[in-house]
């Protein structure tokens, strides 16, 4: 293992990583103020008991989120110095302003989790709120700054040199708008998904199905209307990288020759040495449509740039395929779940019905790592699109492996304790329900 | 504009290292307690860092990103010559941060428990010691941009004495800046008479490891006691921390417990004024004297500008709000957190 492909993995791990609790921790905060005013609004204790539960869950996901990315904004130094040394003054105003937004989050969760009965009720539902909305602002601030690696703005390169810097230009990049929107929608449908899948299984277990029904009910809603606007934020991603990252696309389609009416080719072996696609579903002219709204239009090909500049195709590929097929899966699943609302209300206590979501549990994060794959693997091997190469930004500290070991281990085992910890707050769920609805009659 | 990102650079060093600290120090705190007594202490801790602890280590985020925006050289010559520390701090950070929400978030008490509080109080002790260890190295004079070897360049600009000093001095006003916050809050006497006796055991390490600091530096060759006899500024700072410190030791029974929490608050202020105000506006003290400073390798022009922007407008909303939690939570009787 090379240094290079040392860091290169130990920052996708750490991202992988992150992003996970990073969007949990953004999301869940709506689910928990949506049950929170229904609660305001009903007085059904259920809805506090959710909130409540919910909001344990909120906790573990956020300093977990919280711990990691503080871990990445040192990381960025650790493994890419040369990258940070130019990039910093660029592309750091959405991290200023991120780490605002995240210190808003950390402030108002300390008001939220600590203020039952200590604040008028909606000043405290108002905190959550806020954890919510700056949650989210962070997310879409750090992800802006992703927007700038894959499309270099603010700044003129001349003989090496990065001039005339303009840090708001930097952060209002062509990709950061495509991006946020792509993020925001996943992390909803992933989020969404995940939720409702785990109290779908739960009422398939019999246990406090009124409970679990209000959970999936808020979850789902939230999943399924992110599920059905991504296809559109999709196009319009697709439509940017097509004019802005053309390798990117390329690579995704494993498109290799530059050509008019290209095919969408739906799964098979990328070849790179014969530069063909097997076993693949060929659309003719399908891409140059989704590409650029033209069945005839020419979309360019990896032939159009030196090889030492191909990003990997295969994994570029594969994982475009995986982001796809499965945001398709969730559409059904939505579009099957405003079905069920609209004509057959009873489906929702079939058992095939709550099946289907408890299988499609992880198939939203699986989706949003495989998105982040194609962005990340998508852009090599330049780290600032076009302008620096991944190889010359990496640390010239030698031995990163076993720094990539030592973290990996540490990320292993995070995950497991979260899950574990998880796991025990859902199987305890009946008793603390059992002993909030006791403290709420004794008071 | 340059001016307004150091003060908030600074300030928010001096806000990780006071509210950071304490909340390291409640974790070091548990270590040098009898078991017996442990519970109730952590107890106390919970109740008095819970609301705010997660606010209290947003200031090294915002440390660490004045740092890659506005002082890139810096940023990037610490993580390259102090790689090793710096993960190691990481690898604390992470730990204590999610021990410290996992052993009160499990649903279940059992024996997890001691995994959560074996893994809190070490990486409580281990994270500020390696932040002590990184700032001593940072103006140890021994990080050497031109070092070819990997000893020369990347262990021996931390692994040294004077370093390893000052991360051990780090810990002990950790320990120092809990207990005396934290006396205040034990509410039953018998805890706050073991808290009063950490506190002032923490007192005696803090000037213990102080004179260590010195004696290293002699050791290592660091010039860090003459010049700080030779301004006055730096000498009024420490002799009034000194005398902060006496009257501490002297109140911490009876004394009232924000008079108690400010001198404790002050005598740290003091002894990071007397080195910032001794080596500023250097950051990073290379063998070669050829430094890095705030001056000299701060990023120019709009990029400070709107760091600095943001930085205000960013206070805006941050300091109003973490006001209010912090009074909000300020002496509170019971929890009244989410388990119900």
């Amino acid at each position: 293992m090379d240094d290079l492909f040392a860091a290169r993995s130990q920052m996708a791990l750490s991202l992988g990583f992150h992003i996970i609790f990073a969007c949990i921790g953004m999301v869940m905060p709506f689910f928990m103020a949506t049950s929170h005013y229904k609660y305001l609004k009903t007085n059904n204790p259920l809805y506090m008991d959710l909130t409540k539960a919910w909001s344990k869950g909120v906790a573990i996901f956020f300093v977990t989120g919280a711990v990691s990315g503080t871990m990445l904004s040192f990381e960025l130094g650790l493994l890419w110095p040369e990258f940070m040394l130019h990039a910093g003054p660029i592309f750091g105003m959405p991290f200023s302003l991120e780490g605002t937004a995240f210190f808003i989050e950390a402030i108002f969760l300390g008001f939220f989790l600590y203020g039952w009965g200590k604040f008028k009720p909606w000043f405290h539902w108002f905190t959550g709120v806020v954890v919510g909305i700056s949650g989210l602002a962070s997310g879409i601030l750090v992800v802006a700054a992703n927007g700038w690696m894959n499309s270099p703005s603010g700044f003129d390169f001349v003989d090496g040199k990065f001039l005339n810097i303009d840090p708001v230009a930097a952060l209002f990049n062509d990709a950061w708008f495509t991006q946020a929107l792509h993020m925001s929608l996943a992390a909803f449908t992933a989020t969404g998904f995940a939720v409702a899948g785990i109290h779908a299984y739960m009422i398939l277990k019999g246990k406090n199905r009124e409970f679990h029904r209000k959970a999936f009910t808020i979850a789902i809603v939230f999943g399924a209307i992110a599920a059905l606007l991504q296809p559109i934020s999709g196009d319009i991603s697709a439509k940017d990288i097509a004019v802005r990252q053309p390798a990117k696309l390329a690579a995704m389609e494993a498109h290799f020759e530059t050509s008019k009416s290209a095919p969408l080719i739906i799964g098979g072996i990328p070849d790179v040495e014969a530069k063909e696609v097997n076993y693949a579903i060929k659309i003719p002219g399908a891409l140059s449509f989704l590409a650029h709204g033209d069945f005839e239009a020419e979309v360019i090909g990896l032939d159009q740039f030196p090889e030492e500049y191909h990003p990997p195709v295969a994994v570029v590929h594969y994982a475009f395929q995986i982001m796809v097929g499965l945001g398709m899966v969730l559409v059904g699943l939505s579009l099957l779940y405003f079905l069920s609302l609209w004509k057959k209300k009873d489906w929702q206590l079939k058992p095939w019905f709550l099946w289907l979501f408890a299988l499609a549990t992880p198939l939203g994060f699986i989706a949003l790592e495989a998105g982040w794959t194609v962005t990340e693997v998508g852009r090599q091997p330049w780290i600032i699109y076009e302008i620096m190469l991944t190889k010359d930004a990496v640390t010239p500290i030698p031995g990163i492996k076993y720094s990539f070991f030592i973290f990996t281990a540490i990320y292993v085992s995070l995950a497991g304790i979260v899950s574990f910890l998880l796991y025990r707050q859902i199987k305890a769920v009946p008793d603390s329900l059992k002993k909030n609805s006791q403290a709420s009659s004794n008071t | 504009m340059l001016y307004v990102v150091i003060i908030f650079l600074c300030l928010s060093l001096l806000m990780y290292v006071l509210l950071g600290g304490a909340d390291f120090g409640a974790g070091i705190l548990e270590i040098f307690t009898p078991a017996s007594m442990r519970e109730q202490l952590r107890d106390t801790t919970y109740k008095t860092i819970g609301p705010i602890w997660e606010a209290n280590h947003m200031w090294l985020i915002i440390a660490i990103v004045i740092l890659f925006v506005g002082f890139p050289p810096i940023y990037t010559t610490l993580s390259v010559h102090l790689h090793i520390p710096l993960a190691l701090m990481l690898i604390g950070i992470i730990g204590r941060g999610t021990a410290f929400v996992f052993r009160h978030y499990d649903a279940y008490q059992d024996d997890m428990q001691k995994v959560y509080n074996f893994i809190f109080t070490y990486s409580s002790f281990i994270t500020p010691f390696f932040l002590g260890l990184i700032f001593g190295a940072a103006i140890g004079g021994q990080i050497d941009p031109e070092a070819m070897g990997f000893y020369e360049a990347y262990i021996h600009p931390w692994f040294n004495l004077f370093s390893i000093s000052v991360g051990v001095f780090t810990v002990a006003i950790c320990g120092f800046l809990a207990s005396v916050f934290l006396v205040g809050e034990a509410k039953k006497p018998k805890v706050k008479s073991v808290i009063i006796g950490k506190a002032k055991l923490f007192i005696v390490f803090t000037v213990i490891a102080g004179g260590l600091v010195f004696a290293a530096s002699i050791i290592d060759e660091v010039p860090l006691v003459g010049l700080l006899l030779k301004e006055w500024i730096t000498i009024g700072t420490l002799v009034l921390a000194t005398i902060a410190v006496v009257v501490l030791w002297m109140k911490l029974k009876e004394g009232n417990k924000m008079m108690v929490r400010f001198l404790s608050g002050f005598v740290v202020t003091a002894i990071l004024l007397a080195f910032g105000y001794h080596y500023f506006p250097d950051i990073i003290i290379t063998k070669s004297g050829e430094n890095l400073s705030v001056f000299n390798s701060s990023a120019i022009g709009k990029p400070i500008d709107t760091l600095a922007w943001a930085l205000l407008v960013g206070s805006l909303f941050i300091l109003p709000s973490l006001g209010y939690l912090i009074y909000s939570f300020q002496g509170s009787k019971e929890p009244n957190q989410a388990n119900g």
